[in-house]
């Protein structure tokens, strides 16, 4: 077609909005949460993240070199940083090294640039990098440590952390369970959840982040004020957050309420592992949800609800990852069934009746 | 008044402010000015005059060409040059014929129909043939004879006249000027046309970033018991026929119906205004009124422009470029047609003339689809833009077909709102100029083949007839040869002729 050679019609006027602007703007609304969660975990999680998000510049770049695209131009939209960001963050904050330059070819070489680039990737590269690496070496990725804030006793300085991270030196002593992690293990063993919520973290530190678990889901309410923010600059809606976590709460309510020893509160499922993370920031991913806003509900709840569904019947603590990539793959189909309808036509696509009112 | 929410939209800069204050001025009359034949949406008026003719101002200069058509008269006193092509105010550029008149300063009226004394007495096609006369065409852009759509009252009942005065897109202050310095002219407009088309009630609506002609326009009305005026939300694209019908009365217009079919009928206050001068005075419409604005535009004004006017004259009258303009546009930023050259006339339609800079614009080279779904949730049709573009990419045309391409009317929100920048509205126009243009091909064939199969029977029939007529004069033993020889006959002829 010969679009290109002929004069470009209107408008002649945009907003001046850009891809740019709005990668930024996510990783604008990811920092508080991830310098607190940096501060919390110390020097091994500052170097695991800067070697991630580093690595999937890196393989961004060599892929974009690779299929001949501008190189440059391309890792100015920020979107391999993005991606590079919230892979660290779902992964353990001491793992080691390889465990994020893995994860970062996986996410962006496998999920995003085999597919074609930005905008034609199915899945969430992110939590393709670290489904695969869950999968592949799980019991690295569930090595989670309870948070050694900076510069507080017994928190590893730089050369200790360099030894973590690159060395592989694992301190023995300080491996502690996620608190999804203690629960499920605990019924294993037959410890119903109302024995076994006594051990973990109060509601309070949940929320707050001072807890085991991934590299930067730890701080709910930190998580929530990025989301908020995000809301408040239109990048996202409240359709996908909101019934990622109505999904979530609702099945997990229910079932509480049906049986407390076996199934855990709709409250304790809103502030454990990654769900504030996921509903913000990570099932809120363009390219993979739909792009009505009525797919966008059906989107969530299916997250929400297969997040439950996984943490408490599968073999897995958490569910987020899972959930998202399956929800993902159901997303072109969600596409073409919440198409909204058009002016004038009926929802199957025939001229409206004459004389109907709609208001 | 209850309003109605109308789906999508946007909220773009509307810099009103740099003309919403700017009192209408005149353009000195330029030494020449240029007329095209077609001005309008319809076929192009017939030519009156001949070379070396003098006219005086408002005598026709050329007929309507047909029942969908408009006349043109002369906008000034002068002299015959030419009728010859001239490139059209149009993104072409091509050449269009034109009437070129050489004004002679006078600015002298010739003689003009008699005004109707009391319109409101008079029989709806009294007002529908004088409207014609005038050569009046809908102001607002889309240039459709207004005596087609005021006829529109002997076929259907008609509860009211809408006067769009929403003026959505941004930069135009042409039709907040008129309603503000005529208010009474545009009422009486109104209430003449709605006598026309047989409707009870009179509704003006107005966006709500012009609270000063609403005001205005309130207060002149109140005279009026069936004139009512509203302020609609400011919403890009309110303006919209559709649109504006939806959010006054709540009523959504079925696709490939139109307004009427509701019992509303909608008209441009500057068309109201136009009516008026046509009923009260004889006038036809020689003139109108045009925003000249735009980042590269040293003063911008209102300027009340003879039809024929070139854009140099109102940009040369705005003191010229203060800045390099990257486009200039013949309507609005939306919806408007990007101009070839300055030397194309101002028409009946042209209702701003922006000279935007490149910084305006913000157009930048498209990037990824991010797939963030902006283009949906805007839509005002209710469209996916997003996926319509994949399949226009792909050149799947009947894919962009039934996702509703057709149903687009170009508002330019999508492209407006995308953060790729990815020029959708280009996609879109160009898929529906390609589906027109396949529609009509498809028609061409199906009627060359109805009027091959209408040919073929006929041949049949006669040779039929001849076999008929030959075994009737021979003899019954002969008949089976002969039959024979004449079937072979007529298919030779048949592929002969084929």
């Amino acid at each position: 077609m010969s679009i290109a050679t002929i004069t470009k019609s209107g408008p002649f006027a945009h907003a001046t909005n850009s891809v740019q602007k709005t990668m930024f703007t996510v990783l604008l609304a990811l920092a508080p949460a991830t310098a607190f969660n940096l501060y919390l975990f110390g020097w091994p999680a500052i170097l695991l993240f800067t070697v991630t998000v580093g690595a999937c510049v890196a393989v961004e770049a060599a892929c974009l070199a690779l299929a001949d695209r501008p190189v440059v131009a391309t890792l100015s939209d920020y979107s391999a940083v993005l991606t590079g960001w919230l892979l660290a963050m779902s992964l353990p904050p001491w793992a080691p090294w390889w465990i994020g330059v893995l994860g970062a070819v996986f996410a962006i070489g496998l999920a995003k640039h085999a597919f074609g680039g930005l905008g034609q990737n199915v899945f969430n590269p992110a939590m393709v990098g670290r489904t695969v690496m869950l999968v592949s070496f799980p019991v690295v990725m569930t090595a989670w440590v309870m948070p050694h804030p900076l510069f507080s006793s017994g928190a590893p300085g730089l050369f200790e952390a360099f030894a973590i991270t690159f060395g592989g030196h694992m301190p023995d002593a300080v491996s502690a369970a996620s608190a999804l992690g203690h629960i499920k293990t605990e019924l294993s063993r037959h410890i119903p959840v109302t024995q076994s919520m006594a051990d973990v973290p109060g509601l309070m530190d949940m929320m707050l982040g001072y807890r085991a678990g991934s590299l930067g889901e730890t701080s709910a309410i930190l998580i929530l004020a990025g989301g908020l923010f995000l809301m408040s600059k239109r990048i996202i809606s409240w359709h996908i957050p909101l019934s990622v976590m109505g999904g979530l709460f609702l099945m997990a309510a229910i079932f509480h309420a049906v049986d407390p020893a076996r199934f855990a509160s709709g409250s304790f499922h809103l502030v454990s592992g990654a769900t504030f993370l996921g509903a913000f920031f990570i099932a809120t991913d363009y390219v993979t949800s739909p792009v009505s806003k009525k797919g966008q509900l059906i989107f969530g709840l299916g997250c929400g609800v297969l997040i439950w569904l996984i943490r408490t019947f599968a073999g897995y603590p958490e569910g987020v990852a899972f959930a998202v990539l399956l929800m993902n793959g159901l997303a072109p189909i969600i596409d073409q069934y919440t198409r909204p309808r058009a002016f004038g036509r009926t929802g199957k696509g025939e001229p409206l009746p004459l004389g109907k009112e709609k208001s | 008044m209850k309003l109605f929410p109308i789906r999508g939209g946007i909220h773009p800069d509307y810099r009103k402010e740099r003309t919403s204050e700017k009192a209408i001025v005149a353009l000195p009359m330029p030494s020449a000015l240029y007329i095209p034949l077609q001005q309008h949406i319809g076929a192009p008026a017939e030519v009156l005059v001949a070379e070396g003719e003098l006219v005086k101002k408002g005598q026709m200069i050329a007929r309507s060409g047909g029942a969908v058509s408009s006349p043109q008269h002369a906008p000034s006193s002068g002299r015959i040059m030419a009728v010859t092509e001239v490139a059209a105010p149009h993104p072409s550029g091509l050449a269009q014929s034109t009437i070129i008149l050489e004004t002679d300063g006078k600015d002298e009226w010739g003689d003009l129909p008699e005004p109707i004394a009391d319109p409101f007495t008079v029989d709806p096609h009294v007002i529908h043939d004088r409207v014609a006369q005038a050569g009046i065409v809908g102001m607002g852009g889309a240039a459709f004879p207004s005596a087609v759509k005021l006829n529109l009252g002997t076929q259907k009942k008609l509860e009211i006249l809408l006067l769009n005065g929403a003026e959505c897109e941004p930069y135009l202050t042409c039709d907040d000027r008129v309603m503000r310095e005529y208010p009474d002219e545009v009422i009486d407009g109104a209430r003449i046309m709605a006598h026309a088309l047989g409707t009870p009630r009179v509704v003006i609506g107005i966006e709500q970033n012009k609270p000063q002609a609403i005001d205005i326009m309130t207060r002149a009305a109140s005279a009026f018991p069936n004139v009512e005026v509203v302020g609609v939300p400011v919403q890009y694209p309110m303006g919209s026929e559709r649109h504006l019908v939806q959010a006054i009365t709540g009523l959504e217009t079925p696709v490939r119906k139109l307004t009427a079919d509701l019992g509303i009928v909608v008209h441009n206050v500057a068309t109201a205004r136009a009516v008026h001068h046509a009923i009260r005075f004889g006038r036809p419409l020689v003139a109108r009124v045009v925003t000249v604005s735009g980042g590269a535009i040293r003063e911008p004004n209102n300027i009340l422009t003879p039809i024929g006017a070139r854009v140099a004259d109102l940009v040369e009258f705005c003191g010229g470029f203060a800045a390099r303009p990257e486009s200039v546009v013949n309507g609005g930023p939306m919806m408007g047609q990007p101009l070839p050259s300055l030397e194309v006339p101002v028409v009946k339609g042209t209702s701003g003339i922006l000279a935007l800079t490149a910084e305006e614009i913000n157009d930048r080279p498209a990037s990824a689809c991010i797939r963030c779904g902006s283009c949906v949730t805007i839509c005002p049709c209710g469209l996916s833009p997003v996926d319509m573009a994949a399949f226009v990419r792909k050149d799947n045309l009947e894919g962009a077909a039934r996702l509703g391409v057709m149903d687009c009317f170009s508002c330019g929100s999508c492209s407006w709102v995308c953060p790729s920048h990815i020029p959708l509205v280009h996609y879109f126009n160009y898929a529906k100029g390609m589906l027109n243009d396949l529609d009509r091909e498809l028609r061409k064939n199906e009627h060359v083949k109805a009027l091959v199969e209408a040919r073929t029977q006929r041949l049949e029939k006669a040779a039929e007839a001849k076999r008929a007529a030959l075994a009737a004069r021979k003899p019954a033993s002969d008949n089976a040869p002969s039959s024979t020889s004449g079937e072979a006959k007529t298919a030779t002829e048949e592929k002969a002729n084929a």
